[in-house]
């Protein structure tokens, strides 16, 4: 599904990501743990095509094309999804007619049919069901004035009704409470599937309690310096990354 | 939601240069020489079959416009204007006031069918009761179709070309005309007053609430011809009427001159809504060409809880010159002015409104939307001012200028003047740039850079677009991603 390899990306003077590779595959969940600073938004961000980096090695592959090349929206359509660690607020426009505008967009650019409304509508009220967001939510602008566990919680209701190949979770978990998280840890499971991979981004085991990882990865100083199973989360939750920090110093 | 994919295809179909409406239409015209004297005042006058009182109040203003200078203190920039190079009356030769569409000129019909106006008529007949517009269109100078007559007479609604009304209607006429925009008040104004060729005319009679929306499609077609439009709308008392005015132009490489007048009177417990999509030819790639448009507007509350609002859509035209006001006379009065102003390429906006507050507790509202892109200039400029016998006065004005790019300008030009203690005044303003972070949100969600930005445009002039008619929304949306093409990216 997604092959990263030895990729360098720095900002101005500065060095972000070192030659950083790492594989993740048709169906997995791969979950990347590290200390702030480590560069794993910025990792997402890359993945999702944002604009401002120096990509000046390495590549990164979705089912084998390097995509490095495309714009965010050619890379949406391909099946990248990003859960923004910080959703953007878009004042004036309604939730519900963003979710249709974008979903449109990326059936348009994979030559599918557009979603007439009542479909749509049909759609949307059941994934929003499944995820607790009330109706009345919908008919707001995006993200204005929501809470920030209501701006995850959407988040997820967007990955839902995109149905990406790869989900992207920047600290979705952080800003939930505790039923919250459940039920957004159900909805990301009730998507997992065969030919569907995620890469949840956290700093806690909590999360990893309900999205089961089948791999974990321990990225500092823009590079993954360790990689195992799901045991590996409970771990660091012990050591913290202390040793991590001085082995790549 | 179906506008934004419509605004979406028509964004990828549109290119600055390839301006949508920029077709001319093979017709005849007749024509005044060119240039400008009582003698081709008096040539329009007679042409129009006018009455004497009307001829002297032309050359009145025409006289008094050769002592006047035109104004500077807009911040727009253009070569002067050769007022002798100009020709000042033009209209299409086709059989004298047609009887129904199938009259008109087929070759006029196909150009309004590019331009999608919809002539209602065959929905009506098949009995499709959507929601009705009387479209009265107006072609060069003169209006040649005219629908839904028989449905107005039958509330007692008057709405024909002006010329008409001149005859049919002569004391209405000769009561109200300047009677908002006096022939003196500005230079363009007092033009016009010399010169007008036609526009529309609107009585509704008192208690009588219009059973339409009444529509005016505007074009400008001849070459060199100056557009001299005069509206005049009256809702007397108990009244009220919507009233919406669109406009494209066909493309040409000369700079055209319009200088319209609109006037709005409202009686005791009036009301009056006006709605304007402007979409004029803005001038191309280079800043060649496009329309000067130098426009007075005004309304006049002049009775007791009378409401005049004004709702724009500005994204055509080279230079924009406009501030559709009220006159706040009558005690408990109303104005509002909703305004979206684009520009993009080279245009230069200098638009707003004034809110004259005279009577005791009248209330005014201005919201202004200003969106410039490429090399363009946006001002507003407002005035808000209250009477010394004006107590209780009050007005909100709120101006929102985003900016998409690094060479466009927006500015806020406001104006608060209060001779009375009790006048509560507020003023906000804001300028933002479109963000980079909503744009890569957007498009990590899959849409392309215009689409993200028409999208939030959309998003930024939502609350002036709601107070908009449902079929105009649709439009206004279309023409604001259509002028703002190639701003992104
Ligand atoms: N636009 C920028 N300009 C300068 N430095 C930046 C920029 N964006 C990120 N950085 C720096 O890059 C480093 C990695 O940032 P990033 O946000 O990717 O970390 P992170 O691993 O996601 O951290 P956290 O766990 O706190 O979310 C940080 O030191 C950050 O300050
Ligand atoms: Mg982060």
């Amino acid at each position: 599904m997604l092959e990263i390899k030895n990729l360098h990306v720095s900002i101005g003077e500065r060095k972000i990501l070192d030659g950083l590779t790492l594989t993740v595959g048709d169906g997995e969940i791969a979950a990347i743990m590290g200390p702030n600073g480590a560069g794993k938004s910025t990792l997402s961000y890359v993945i999702a095509g944002r604009e401002g980096y120096d990509v000046s090695g390495g590549e990164v592959l979705l089912n084998g094309e390097n995509i490095l090349g495309l714009a965010p929206h050619e890379r949406a359509a391909k099946g990248v999804f990003l859960a923004f660690q910080y959703p953007v607020e878009i004042p004036g426009v309604a939730t519900m007619t963003f979710l249709k505008a974008t979903l449109n967009a990326q059936r348009r650019a994979r030559g599918e049919e557009e979603l007439q409304t009542p479909d749509f509508m049909k759609r949307v009220n059941e994934a929003a069901a499944r995820l607790g967001v009330a109706k009345e939510m919908l008919r707001r602008p995006l993200n204005s004035g929501f809470s920030g566990g209501e701006k995850k919680r959407m988040e997820i209701l967007q990955m839902a009704l995109l149905e990406p190949s790869l989900g992207i979770l920047d600290e979705t978990d952080s800003g939930l409470d505790i039923d919250a998280l459940r039920v957004v840890s159900e909805g990301v499971n009730a998507l997992r599937a065969r030919d569907r991979s995620f890469l949840v981004i956290t700093h806690y085991q909590r999360l990893l309690d309900y999205i089961k990882p089948d791999t974990v990865h321990v990225m500092a100083r823009g590079r993954i310096l360790r990689s195992g199973g799901a045991e590996l989360a409970l771990e660091l939750e012990e050591s913290g990354y202390k040793d991590y920090i001085v082995e790549a110093a | 939601m179906a506008a934004l994919k419509e605004t979406v295809e028509t964004v990828e179909s549109i290119d600055v240069d390839a301006y949508k409406y920029g077709f001319t239409t093979d017709i005849e015209s007749e024509k005044a020489p060119k240039g400008l004297s009582e003698d081709i005042v008096r040539f329009i006058s007679a042409k129009k079959d006018e009455p004497e009182w009307l001829t002297e109040w032309r050359l009145g203003a025409y006289r008094r416009w050769l002592t006047m200078s035109e104004p500077r203190w807009a911040k727009v920039n253009y070569p002067p204007i050769d007022y002798q190079d100009l020709y000042y009356y033009s209209a299409p030769k086709t059989s004298p006031g047609p009887k129904s569409l199938d009259e008109v000129d087929p070759e006029l019909l196909r150009t309004y069918e590019k331009l999608g106006i919809p002539l209602r008529e065959q929905e009506i007949l098949a009995g499709v009761e959507t929601r009705k517009v009387a479209v009265d269109a107006v072609f060069d100078s003169v209006s040649v179709a005219t629908t839904f007559k028989e449905e107005l007479a039958k509330a007692g609604v008057i709405f024909c070309p002006i010329s008409e009304a001149v005859k049919t209607h002569p004391a209405l006429v000769q009561k109200y005309l300047g009677s908002v925009v006096p022939v003196t008040d500005n230079f363009f104004a007092t033009l016009n007053s010399a010169v007008f060729s036609d526009g529309s005319f609107v009585y509704v009679p008192p208690g009588v609430r219009c059973p339409m929306e009444l529509s005016t499609y505007f074009r400008i077609n001849e070459k060199n011809t100056g557009q001299f439009e005069r509206t005049l709308i009256i809702a007397d008392a108990g009244s009220y009427v919507s009233y919406l005015e669109g406009c494209t132009a066909p493309k040409r490489d000369e700079n055209q001159l319009h200088a319209a007048i609109v006037e709005l009177v409202a009686l005791d417990d009036a009301e009056i809504k006006y709605s304007t999509v402007q979409n004029w030819y803005p001038g191309d790639g280079e800043g060649k060409g496009g329309i000067y448009n130098f426009v007075t507007k005004r309304g006049d509350c002049r009775g007791r809880n009378s409401h005049i609002s004004w709702t724009q859509v500005e994204t055509g035209s080279a230079i924009t010159w406009k501030y559709p006001s009220c006159i706040l006379r009558g005690d408990n009065s109303q104005g509002e002015f909703y305004s979206i102003a684009v520009s993009n390429g080279f245009q230069q906006v200098d638009s707003g409104s004034k809110m004259i507050h005279l009577g005791r507790n009248t209330k005014s509202r201005i919201i202004s939307k200003g969106i410039s892109a490429g090399r363009s200039q946006n001002t507003y400029r407002g005035q808000v001012s209250a009477h010394r016998k004006a107590s209780g006065a009050r007005n909100f004005t709120n101006c929102d200028s985003l900016l998409i790019g690094d060479k466009c300008g927006a500015h806020t030009v406001p104006y608060i003047e209060s001779k009375n203690s009790s006048a509560q005044f507020e003023h906000e303003a804001t300028t933002s740039k479109i963000s980079q972070d909503q744009l890569f949100y957007a498009m990590q969600r899959g849409l392309s850079a215009e689409e993200a930005t028409a999208l939030i445009v959309n998003g930024f002039v939502r609350d002036v677009l709601q107070q908009l008619p449902m079929e105009f929304a649709v439009e206004a949306q279309k023409l604001i991603s259509i002028s703002l093409e190639g701003s992104v990216g």
